[in-house]
Order: C-alpha cells, then sequence, then structure tokens
C-alpha cells in the first residue's frame, strides 16, 4: 500500500519537514506500546492478566502519530482498545500492565481494568467500550472548549466497526453543525471483531467514504506509517484549534492478533497477516529512521531502553498487591461513597 | 410570594442558575427558539442568548453524550429529554456512561449534569410518549433520580440537582406542568435525598412521587371525611438518594404502609421500599404492605382507558378502605 492521500490530507508538511526530536519520539512511543502490547500477551499467558483485553499490535503508529501531534492539554478519548493511545499520551508502562493485572499500583488501581484506562493528568479522558458512546462524549469536551474559549482539541479513537453505529452518525453531524474542535479518528483494522469490515458495511472505507454525508473531507491515509499519520492529525488539530471545526481521518492499518485475547483470528485468509507484517509500522518506521541519519546505535538504544522500562514495570507490577477492600465502594457518588438512603 | 405553575417554575429555576453560574448551559431539542415543546424553557434563550441555551438535532446519543463529555470537563450542562421514552434511544448513557465513569476511573472523573425529562400519562399520548420511566434510572448505581411533584419543589430540586456533582435524572411530570403552587421570592435551594411529610395522619402511611401524590392527597381527604381513615402522606421527591427514615418514622407511628406508583407493576420503586420496611420495621406494621400502581400493561391513548390505568383518587380510596377494614384480597 502506497501513502494512499485523498483529499488535502497534511497541507503542506512533507516528511523532510518532521524534525529528529518529533522523529525519535515517534518511534520511541511505537517501541514502547509494542513491548508493552507484547508483554501483555505475554501475561495473559502467565495466568497474570485476567478478564478481558484487546491488543492494538500493528497498529502503533496511529497512537503514536496522533499523539505527538498533541499538545499538553488536549483531550484523548479512546476506546477499549486503549493500551496504546493511554501510553503514547505518556502514561507509565508500570500504570498500564498494573490495571491489566488488576493490581493496586494501576492507573484505576484495578478498578477499571483494561477497558478503561484513564488518566486525566496526561489528558486521557477515558477508555470507553460501549461501541460509539465516546464520540459524543469527545464532542461534549469540545463544545466545553470551545464555550470557555479553551484552546485544546479533543481527539476520539474508535474502530471501523463503530462507524455502522447510530452514534458515529449523530457525533459526526453535531461537530459540523456546531463547528467543534474535535478530530475523529478511525483506524480501518478490516476487521469488525471477528467479521471482515467489508462484509458488513455498505461502502469500501467505512469513515472516509461517509465523511461527504456531513459535509467533511475525505482522509484516508495509511494507518501504518507513523509520519503520515502525524502530518494529517497535526493539520486536522491545527484547523480544530483556529476554529475549523471538525475532521474525520481514516487511517488503514491491521490488527496482527485476534480481537481479543479470547480470538486466535483464525478466520483471516491464509497470507493475509505475511502480508501485513511486511507492512508493519515499526519495520516501516525503522527504516525511515535510517533514511533520516539515524544511526543504529542510536535506534538499537531507543529499544533496549524500551525493554528496560518494560521488564522493570513487569516486575514492579507483580509485586503490587491487589486493591484493599474498601475500595469496593468507593467513588459511586461523588461524596466518595455509594449510599443510596439514610 | 407569588402564584406560579409547575412549567414556569422549571424556567425559573433554571433561570436561577444560570444566573449564578456561568457554567452552567441548557441543550435539547426544541428547548432554545421553540421554549420547549411544553414551553417549559419560555424566554431563556431570550434571556442568556444561543451560547448558553442550544437546539440540538433529534440526536439523543449526540447531545446526551456532548452534556457528559462538557460536564466532565467543567461545564455543568441540563440536557432535555423532551418525552422521557425517549430515553430508551439513549439509555447507553444513563446506564453504563453518566454512572459509571467516577467509579470505574476510579474518582478521576465526574459527570456533574441534570438531566430533564417529561415523564409520565395522563396526556392521551399512548404507549411510547406517557411512560413513567423512574424504574429505570432508580435501578442504576451511580445515577440520583428526583421527581417533584409542585412548582416550589421544581425549583428547590432542580436548584439542588444543578449543584450537585452526580449525574441527576430529573423527572418533570408532564400532566402537572399547568399546576399552581404558591412560590417564595428569591433563591430557592432544597436538598436532594429528603421526603416530606405533606399530611400528617395517625393510621396509615401513603407514600407517594409526582403526578400520584396530589392523587395520594385527595384521597387522604375522603378517606378521612367518609370512612374516618386518617392517612399520613409522604411525597417521596428522591428516589436516590432515597429518604427511608422519614417513611420508617411514619410507619412506626401508623403501622400501615401503602404506596402509590404510576409505573407499571412490576419493579417499581415501591416494592423496593415495600422491602425496605418489610425487612426494618417489620414489627411496626399491623397489616400488610399495600401497593397500589398501574397494571403491569402499556399505557392506551384512549382517554377512559388510560384514567383507568393510572391509580386515581377513588381506586386509592377503595384500596386503602378495603385493606384497613381487614380484608386486603
Amino acid at each position: 500500500m502506497a501513502n494512499k492521500q485523498d483529499g488535502p490530507g497534511p497541507q503542506g508538511l512533507t516528511n523532510d519537514d518532521i524534525g529528529q526530536d518529533v522523529r525519535l519520539e515517534l518511534y520511541r512511543i511505537q517501541v514502547k506500546i509494542r513491548d508493552a502490547e507484547k508483554r501483555a500477551n505475554d501475561l495473559f499467558f502467565q495466568n497474570l492478566i485476567k478478564g478481558t483485553s484487546h491488543l492494538s499490535l500493528g497498529q502503533e503508529a496511529i497512537a503514536a502519530g496522533v499523539a505527538v501531534a498533541m499538545e499538553a492539554n488536549d483531550k484523548s478519548f479512546c476506546t477499549y482498545r486503549g493500551h496504546a493511545h493511554t501510553l503514547a499520551r505518556g502514561v507509565s508502562v508500570e500504570k498500564v500492565l498494573g490495571e491489566l493485572m488488576l493490581r493496586d499500583n494501576g492507573l484505576m488501581r484495578g478498578k477499571g481494568g483494561s477497558m478503561h484506562l484513564t488518566s486525566v493528568e496526561h489528558g486521557v479522558m477515558g477508555s470507553y467500550a460501549i461501541i460509539g458512546a465516546h464520540l459524543p462524549i469527545a464532542c461534549g469536551s469540545a463544545w466545553r472548549a470551545q464555550y470557555l474559549g479553551e484552546k485544546d482539541v479533543s481527539v476520539c479513537f474508535f474502530g471501523d466497526g463503530t462507524t455502522n453505529i447510530g452514534a458515529f452518525h449523530e457525533a459526526l453531524n453535531f461537530a459540523v453543525i456546531w463547528k467543534l474542535p474535535v478530530v475523529f479518528i478511525c483506524e480501518n483494522n478490516l476487521y469488525m471483531e471477528y467479521t471482515p469490515i467489508g462484509d458488513v458495511t455498505a461502502v469500501e472505507h467505512p469513515a472516509a467514504d461517509r465523511a461527504s454525508a456531513y459535509g467533511l473531507e475525505r482522509i484516508l491515509i495509511d494507518g501504518n506509517d507513523a509520519d503520515v499519520v502525524y502530518r494529517t492529525a497535526k493539520a486536522a488539530m491545527d484547523k480544530a484549534r483556529e476554529g475549523g471545526g471538525p475532521s474525520l481521518i481514516e487511517c488503514l492499518t491491521y490488527r496482527h492478533s485476534g480481537h481479543s485475547r479470547a480470538d486466535p483470528a483464525k478466520y483471516r485468509p491464509p497470507g493475509e497477516l505475511e502480508k501485513w507484517l511486511e507492512k508493519d509500522p515499526l519495520k516501516i518506521y525503522r527504516k525511515r529512521l535510517a533514511e533520516y541519519g539515524i544511526s543504529e546505535s542510536d535506534i538499537a538504544g531507543i529499544e533496549a531502553e524500551s525493554k528496560r522500562v518494560v521488564d522493570e514495570a513487569t516486575e514492579a507490577c507483580k509485586a503490587s498487591p491487589p486493591a484493599p477492600h474498601e475500595l469496593l465502594t468507593t467513588d459511586v457518588y461523588a461524596d466518595g461513597g455509594w449510599a443510596w438512603r439514610n | 410570594m407569588a402564584e406560579l405553575t409547575y412549567r414556569d417554575a422549571v424556567a425559573r429555576a433554571i433561570t436561577q442558575e444560570m444566573e449564578r453560574d456561568e457554567r452552567v448551559v441548557l441543550l435539547g431539542e426544541d428547548v432554545a427558539k421553540a421554549g420547549g415543546v411544553f414551553k417549559a424553557t419560555v424566554g431563556l434563550y431570550e434571556r442568556f442568548g444561543e451560547k448558553r441555551v442550544r437546539d440540538t438535532p433529534i440526536s439523543e446519543q449526540a447531545f446526551m453524550g456532548a452534556a457528559m463529555g462538557a460536564a466532565m470537563t467543567g461545564l455543568r450542562p441540563i440536557a432535555d429529554i423532551m418525552f422521557a421514552d425517549f430515553a430508551a434511544v439513549c439509555f447507553d448513557f444513563f446506564a453504563n456512561e453518566f454512572p459509571k465513569l467516577r467509579y470505574m476511573t476510579n474518582g478521576q472523573l465526574g459527570c456533574p449534569l441534570v438531566i430533564r425529562t417529561a415523564n409520565g400519562g395522563g396526556a392521551r399520548f399512548g404507549a411510547q410518549h406517557s411512560q413513567s420511566i423512574e424504574n429505570w434510572t432508580m435501578m442504576i448505581p451511580g445515577l440520583k433520580v428526583v421527581a417533584p411533584s409542585s412548582p416550589v419543589d421544581v425549583i428547590g430540586l432542580m436548584a439542588a440537582a444543578i449543584r450537585d456533582d452526580n449525574p441527576v435524572i430529573f423527572h418533570e411530570h408532564k400532566s402537572l406542568y399547568a399546576t399552581k403552587g404558591e412560590v417564595p421570592d428569591g433563591e430557592i435551594l432544597d436538598t436532594l435525598g429528603t421526603a416530606k411529610i405533606l399530611r400528617p395522619g395517625k393510621d396509615a402511611t401513603i407514600v407517594a412521587l409526582a403526578l400520584m401524590v396530589p392523587r395520594a392527597l385527595a384521597a387522604a381527604e375522603t378517606l378521612a371525611a367518609e370512612h374516618g381513615i386518617d392517612c399520613e402522606v409522604i411525597d417521596v421527591r428522591s428516589l436516590v438518594p432515597l429518604d427511608t427514615n422519614t417513611i420508617l418514622n411514619s410507619v412506626a407511628k401508623t403501622g400501615r404502609l401503602f404506596t402509590v406508583e404510576e409505573n407499571p407493576r412490576l419493579c417499581g420503586w415501591g416494592a423496593e421500599i415495600a422491602s425496605i420496611v418489610a425487612d426494618e420495621a417489620f414489627w411496626d406494621l399491623d397489616g400488610p404492605i399495600v401497593r397500589i400502581t398501574t397494571p403491569h400493561i402499556p399505557l392506551p391513548a384512549a382517554d377512559h382507558l388510560e384514567d383507568l390505568a393510572l391509580p386515581n383518587p377513588p381506586r386509592i380510596v377503595e384500596r386503602i378502605a378495603r385493606t384497613m377494614n381487614g380484608s386486603a384480597r
């Protein structure tokens, strides 16, 4: 797949305009996500992660590219497949793995779990596990920014499957009519859970082909190239920040693993995974770094540091106790408790 | 002191709070330029402008979500569900989003908003525009649920709901909009989770909500005049938090409990109260707890049939008198 680029997309910025710091950061985040997600996968098989979990292996370039384009005050709204977007905003691997392992050191001390990662201090305003709900919620955050004259942009990540639920369509219409500073990022990984998205969708490109219905530009990009994602997201965020309203970006990508830990993804046609592994975002980006003169030792340094961090985080999580029993009934209501009667 | 309709009390409450706090905003279908389909928000758009009072498309998921996103990042939105029944098209927000946010983020985020609904029957609107949905909302941990019966309570409880840091579902009753009541001048602020004894009595306790409150009061007068039964009538006002103390103390005094509920029979709020009283005040009871409810049916449009369905004063009188005279069944 070439850098398929319909619509205005990166708006003038080219790969050459991406500075070395940004480029290194893009790689660092992708490696961090890859290593943390692989570790999460390993921890499942050791039975150290309970419940469910949805990995972003193969989709790292999107979380990284968008996060690097964001400013500190910008807000992320994620799905249950949200480890990557949470890590990309700077949340530590320990906090994320701790939550996946349902330990007291986790982001929400185990009360939310894998599907609800939230770190308000990093601008991660929640991970939502009911498909579609967080698109309107991101609109509301954007409305608050518009109302108060604040300059942050709200960014909402979701999968291709989300484009077939009503909330997607309601949110797009709503964002356009109120001209909200919100950027919708569709990660089209070709599968709606277990079903090929093409089997259940009226158009070929589930987000991009619907954009015109809401007066939006059609933006379809290579979601496995972090530079392309970064440039496109940056342009959309600049536009939103300047009062130009929302954007919808469809990023083509591929999920290397199954939908969730329960899914071995046996429904994939033979050879499909292998084809996409050649377009692995980390492979693409490692090559890109070399093209732009980053030394092998610098690249290897980033990779070694990431492995060290993930190893240390894993040990810290294994050593962390579960949350105390008192946590069961905290924060149901704003007074911190759960009382519903006197 | 002035006489105000329940309808005008809604606008007065929102005006009071919007003047007090810039973060308070109102959104919903036809709430701004049209002043609401029940005319409960007339004048707010003119007074506070299109920035704070906004019409939305018929997209309940979009504007419930927008209210939530705004609430969790710093505003105090009031969102309007035109007919309570429409909560079903955006029930995800009632069930999964508003009430779970604080818990599952371990307190990192909250959802301080108010959802107004035009709830209840009596207006001949048929099965999809007449339901009493307070039970749908009462059953979800994390929500607060309020249903006022008088203009002064509309103002005081609405103000409390807007100032509350939790998601509050505020059920206005569409058949009460035209009713009138005395309302004091100046700021009015009430407390969520407090029931009110509207008629003291010694023989039996009647607990009621919203439209059932005036009907229970009327029934109590008849019971006193024609049957010599002196009923204490409690307006529950707030289902969550629930003021069980007021109810338990009343039952300790009267020894009898009747609930008057507009909802269809199963899982009505009165069942929860009956359960609490049975658990905690069983030895205070001198007879069975009796729930007087709408039968477990959808509501018909035809006026004579709807009137048969909803509890009304003659039915309340008949049921209470029969029970008190020792023939509960």
